[in-house]
């Protein structure tokens, strides 16, 4: 890769510590899936990858391009923008879901204070 | 005016999406995206139960946005530390019920979405019998806060953007 070499020092190391810390916001995502006991805590973990990391990826992207290139490149904004609106509705269809199988499937990795709480909510919406 | 343009906002949007994924400011894309920015809102329209969104007050809804975006940052510190520090069964997770007066589908909308993105936070129904929010929340530690927090950082700024006539207005006129 030639045009690595000719980045100035500065975009290089914006470029650098945005991808590193953007890799291990999106690792902590992940390393919360595997940490969390319940469902409900799991469904937060990736949250955190969506937000901060795909946004200091991006900007990582931009910067280098825009650099390389020496032109404005901002349509990575696109992305973030898809993103944003997307992954929310996501994380709504996939918790109601959970809610509305819990009750009947009495899923053992719930714990018993979420099923009480969930039953009541499954009540309210059997009317 | 508003036949051919039923809703300005998409259609700046759509112009701006178009020139930036094609990266281009040539007088051809400007044409090509003034199309589709004409177009597509008028095609969609049947398509939306509830007419577009008349946002009334655009700086309210920057304004906004630019709260819940230092929040998500915010956030995402918190929860980072406590997936990383903390005992997984330590965590205190609970749903809340959040009482609502927010009423257009529009606001609903947006702030279902503001509250999904800031993590910590997820959206899991609006209970239809009393209009409550049920929110489940990553690490409670006042529910009294939390209330507070949503209702008047994000549920008024909302009812702001989208004030008064967009709810009687929209049938009427759309």
């Amino acid at each position: 890769m030639n045009a690595i070499d000719t980045l100035p020092w500065w975009a290089a190391v914006t470029v650098a510590f945005l991808l590193v810390l953007g890799g291990l916001i999106t690792l902590l995502g992940t390393v919360g899936l595997l940490r969390l006991q319940t469902f409900y805590q799991r469904i937060h973990g990736p949250a955190i990858t969506i937000t901060l990391g795909t946004g200091c990826i991006l900007i990582a992207s931009m910067v280098y391009f825009t650099v390389i290139q020496s032109r404005p490149v901002i349509h990575e904004i696109l992305i973030g923008a898809f993103v944003l609106m997307t992954a929310p509705v996501v994380s709504m269809l996939i918790m109601r879901a959970a809610i509305y199988r819990a009750p009947r499937t009495g899923d053992a990795a719930l714990t018993a204070r979420d099923t009480t709480q969930t039953q009541g909510l499954s009540d309210d919406q059997d009317r | 005016m508003r036949r051919w343009f039923p809703s300005p906002m998409l259609s700046i949007g759509l112009l701006l999406m178009w020139l930036m994924l094609n990266q281009s400011l040539a007088l051809a894309h400007w044409l090509l995206g003034g199309v589709l920015a004409i177009v597509a809102p008028v095609l969609a329209r049947p398509l939306q139960p509830h007419g577009y969104a008349r946002i009334a007050r655009p700086l309210a809804l920057v304004r906004l946005l630019w709260m819940s975006t230092i929040e998500i940052v915010r956030s995402c510190f918190n929860v980072s530390q406590i997936i990383l520090f903390r005992r997984a069964d330590g965590v205190n997770s609970q749903f809340i019920r959040i009482p609502l007066d927010l009423h257009s589908p529009h606001g609903l909308a947006l702030l279902s979405c503001l509250i999904n993105m800031t993590p910590g936070t997820v959206w899991v129904d609006l209970l239809p019998d009393r209009h409550e929010l049920l929110l489940h929340v990553f690490d409670l530690h006042d529910e009294r806060w939390w209330v507070e927090t949503i209702k008047t950082r994000y549920e008024r700024p909302i009812i702001e953007v989208f004030e008064a006539p967009a709810a009687p207005g929209q049938g009427g006129k759309a």
